[in-house]
């Protein structure tokens, strides 16, 4: 079958624009902001793909997913066969699908891109993901006898999941540790339901629990079990996909007045705990009027989007460099621009201001400039002496990153960690410096994003693999 | 899904519950709590460790009823379930044989308190034990304590059992008639444990408290326990429950703590209002008065 264009007319076609919720309407809901596309949109858009020999698109994804390959399945219909195509590599589609930067990695190398606007890659993902789950067509893989051979997960974020879907249908008994009491990760506690239903999280992790992985959630390792106490268990490798989350705040005066928030705590309250439907569900959160978010992050976009779901009258993103420097995905600061967050770029807080009763009431900025380039290749923000305002405030969500929770490297003698402590690895293998002990995603890169996470998971899983067939001897 | 063994009511406001929650029950120790949620659509809500029962597994909460999710705790039946019960989080309490080491319960306190009195106790220590309540019938532990206590010391505000007067009335005539005190742990009302940390600094006995801040996770991974000591900023659920009480800042605890007050009027009336509230006819009186 294949493409019935001829190139020319491929060319002609333009790329796909994904149909959404009207901007004034979202953002008081918290229904998914993109609706995905229709089949015949999907068909169309597949018909622009090249099919290049070379397939630049596949080196810009992380985990070389065969991109013309699924694509040329939706071409011919056979969605539920593409979908298995992109899983080869990658089993979270309908998550990548949504949350990863393709405009700067599959789609930033698509040779349509610099004249017609790349293939929608993402969105395409999104679809035949979709298309076979919402038809029900996920087939349990064949899974290989039992080996014998135990696997503990730690954390059950994209790293930890894939590494579980991959050792389960090579025949081991694989058990994941979750300290929360659901599994996810960022994916369930982070990441807003506008930008990534829970239900699809659900779905992922029901459907390896059909597949036959152990879900241990509410069991915090380290405080429970030690890693050397899970080997002590039975447990004859260990992945440790723990994340990053443990939050930065600022260090400036009047950080813990009740209204300053860490991104995660806001974001967990409303995703994990659902505190946006409140007192139907029992957590509180605190309704802003006058919200600022300090950062220019995902975690920064997601944390004002959210205020302006739970009412806020003015949602602010304040950012001490300029929009180049901003590390959110475009779609997403294009996202926010729609429904009205007001970006205060080049600025900074440097005190925070109480109303006497404990809660926060205003915040004093600083306007800055950008200098030379710094470390990163940004350009570095140097305040502006005599600048400073007060903005008035009722909720401060600080979205400033996260470090990594030291709870495992503290617990786990003999795991190297750096300085900042993240643990280290072979980079080839995902080993660390414990025997039988692997490591990926954020708990070693600091934060990074979900399909990096899921390739470091990948690649360990391979070489756990190999490690439980010839190291450990049974 | 953990199991209720039991849940009885040993006070005006106060209930008594075990979970069988074994592997967590071998893990923990004094000073550690747990986080619990009663149902799926329920908060998670931080308990101390009032008792473990290593042999058969079960772990024991004493708490107050003080809003909806403590009511609905009140509502779980023997032979019931929670949805979760995670633990054993937080550091456990520094133990060590200090010569003579005393213990401070106030209201509530009296409960977690006790665990580590026991430590205390097994460590070698001279133990003194001062407990307290506003008035007689809200006092319990007591049996409990009087098994191991070398000395105790029982106070109620209005003087109907002990003597008359608070926990800190009692510590300070130990201290002025020179008992050479090692180590002071107190665990109680924010308001009770700032006056034996103020009281105590005076005399320069170290003196830890357990801060109940405002928790979710309990893994260091929100914040929002954050507390202030001596400047410096902490997570309460890892660094923590346990501080020393002569660096706590209790006004920002106290603050902190009220954060959320009116939401939490509104979950209690609604939960009130349900036709479907199980609480009992005393207690619904109790809080609606609340
Ligand atoms: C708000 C937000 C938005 C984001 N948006 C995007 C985006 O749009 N696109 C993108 O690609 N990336 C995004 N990211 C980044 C991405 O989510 C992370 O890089 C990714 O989730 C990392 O995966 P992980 O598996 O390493 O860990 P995590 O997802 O962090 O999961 C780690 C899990 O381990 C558990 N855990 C930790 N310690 C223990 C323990 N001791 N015992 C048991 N369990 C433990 C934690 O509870 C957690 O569930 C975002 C991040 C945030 C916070
Ligand atoms: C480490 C620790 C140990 C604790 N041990 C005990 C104990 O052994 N027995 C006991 O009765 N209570 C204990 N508490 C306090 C207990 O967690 C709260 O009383 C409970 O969460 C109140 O929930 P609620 O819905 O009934 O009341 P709400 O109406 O929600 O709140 C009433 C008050 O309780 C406090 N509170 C509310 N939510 C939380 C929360 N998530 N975390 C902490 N405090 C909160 C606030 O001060 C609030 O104003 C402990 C708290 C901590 C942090
Ligand atoms: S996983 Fe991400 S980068 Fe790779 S093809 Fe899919 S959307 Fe592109
Ligand atoms: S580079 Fe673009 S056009 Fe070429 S194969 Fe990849 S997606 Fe198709
Ligand atoms: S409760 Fe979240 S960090 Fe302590």
């Amino acid at each position: 079958m294949g493409n019935p264009l001829e190139k020319k007319d491929r060319m002609k076609i333009p790329r796909a624009v994904m149909p959404q919720q009207d901007p004034q309407e979202r953002k008081r809901n918290f229904k998914e902001v993109p609706f995905g596309l229709t089949e015949e949109m999907a068909l169309r858009e597949a018909s622009r793909c090249l099919n290049c020999p070379k397939a630049p698109c596949i080196k810009g994804c992380p985990v070389d997913v065969d991109i013309p390959g699924f694509i040329q399945l939706i071409l011919e219909k056979d969605y539920a066969g593409a979908a298995r195509k992109i899983k080869e590599t990658n089993s979270l589609p309908a998550v990548c699908g949504r949350v990863c930067p393709q405009e700067e990695q599959c789609e930033a190398v698509c040779v349509m891109g610099k004249k017609f606007g790349p293939v929608a890659i993402g969105y395409l993902e999104r679809f035949v993901a979709d298309y076979e789950r919402e038809n029900n067509l996920i087939e349990l893989p064949h899974i290989e006898p039992p080996t014998g051979r135990k696997v503990a997960i730690v954390g059950s974020g994209p790293a930890g999941l894939t590494v579980a879907g991959q050792l389960i249908k090579l025949g081991h008994k694989v058990t994941v540790f979750e300290a929360l009491h659901k599994p996810g990760g960022v994916l369930v506690y982070g990441i807003p339901e506008f930008r990534l239903p829970k239900s699809i999280v659900q779905a992922e992790c029901d459907f390896l629990a059909r597949m036959g992985v152990e879900f241990q959630n509410s069991t915090v390792v380290g405080k429970m079990d030690t890693i050397d106490e899970l080997f002590a268990m039975g447990y004859d490798a260990i992945f440790i996909g723990s994340g990053a989350g443990l939050p930065n705040f600022m260090g400036i005066p009047g950080e813990n007045l009740i209204g300053i928030y860490s991104s995660n705590e806001y974001l967990t309250r409303s995703n994990l705990m659902r505190a946006f439907d409140f007192p139907n569900y029992d957590t509180p959160i605190i309704y802003g009027e006058n919200v600022a978010v300090l950062g220019g992050g995902n975690t920064a976009m997601d944390s004002v989007r959210t205020a302006l779901r739970l009412g806020a009258k003015n949602a602010y993103i304040v950012y001490r460099r300029s929009e180049a420097e901003m590390p959110a995905r475009k779609e997403e600061i294009h996202h926010a621009m729609e429904e009205g967050v007001q970006f205060m770029m080049l600025t900074a807080p440097v005190n925070f201001i109480g109303n006497g009763d404990g809660k926060v009431k205003a915040m004093e900025c600083i306007k800055m400039q950008l200098g030379e380039p710094d470390a990163s290749g940004r350009r570095r923000p140097i305040p502006i002496e005599g600048s400073n305002f007060t903005l008035d405030v009722d909720l401060v969500v600080v979205a400033i990153g996260n470090s990594s929770n030291p709870l495992i490297p503290q617990t786990t003698p003999g795991l190297q960690a750096n300085k900042w402590g993240n643990i280290i690895v072979n980079e080839e293998t995902k080993e660390t410096s414990r025997k039988g002990v692997f490591a990926g995603g954020d708990i070693v890169r600091g934060g990074a994003t979900v399909i990096l996470a899921a390739g470091d998971g990948r690649v360990a899983a391979q070489h756990m693999h190999k490690y439980l067939m010839e190291e450990v001897k049974k | 899904m953990p199991k209720v063994i039991d849940n009885i009511q040993i006070g005006p406001v106060v209930w008594k519950m075990r979970v069988e929650v074994p592997r967590l029950v071998e893990k923990a120790k004094a000073g550690q709590f747990v986080i619990i949620r009663v149902d799926e659509h329920g908060e998670r809500v931080p308990m101390s460790i009032a008792g473990l029962d290593k042999k058969n597994g079960l772990l024991t909460v004493i708490y107050q009823v003080v809003g909806k999710t403590s009511a609905l705790m009140t509502t779980v039946p023997a032979g019931g379930q929670l949805a979760d019960c995670v633990g054993p989080l937080g550091v456990p309490s520094h133990v060590e044989n200090w010569g003579i080491a005393c213990v401070i319960g106030g209201g509530i306190g009296v409960a977690p308190i006790y665990p580590i009195a026991q430590a205390y106790k097994a460590a070698g220590n001279k133990l003194i034990t001062i407990i307290g309540a506003r008035s007689k019938n809200l006092l319990f532990y007591e049996e409990e304590h009087k098994a191991i206590a070398d000395e105790m010391y029982i106070c109620t505000d209005d003087g109907s059992y002990g003597q008359k007067g608070f926990v800190s009335d009692a510590l300070k005539k130990l201290l002025d008639d020179g008992v050479k005190i090692g180590m002071i742990m107190a665990i109680g009302p924010v308001p009770m444990m700032r006056v034996v940390a103020n009281l105590t600094k005076g005399y320069n006995v170290p003196t830890w408290v357990s801060l109940n801040p405002i928790m979710i996770d309990g893994t260091g991974m929100c914040g929002g326990c954050r507390v202030s000591l001596d400047g410096k900023t902490k997570f309460a659920c890892v660094d923590g429950p346990d501080f020393d009480g002569h660096l706590v800042d209790f006004d920002l605890l106290t603050k902190r703590l009220g954060a959320y007050r009116e939401m939490e009027k509104r979950a209690m009336k609604k939960f009130l209002e349900d036709p479907n509230c199980r609480l009992n006819e005393e207690l619904k009186k109790v809080m609606a008065g609340n």
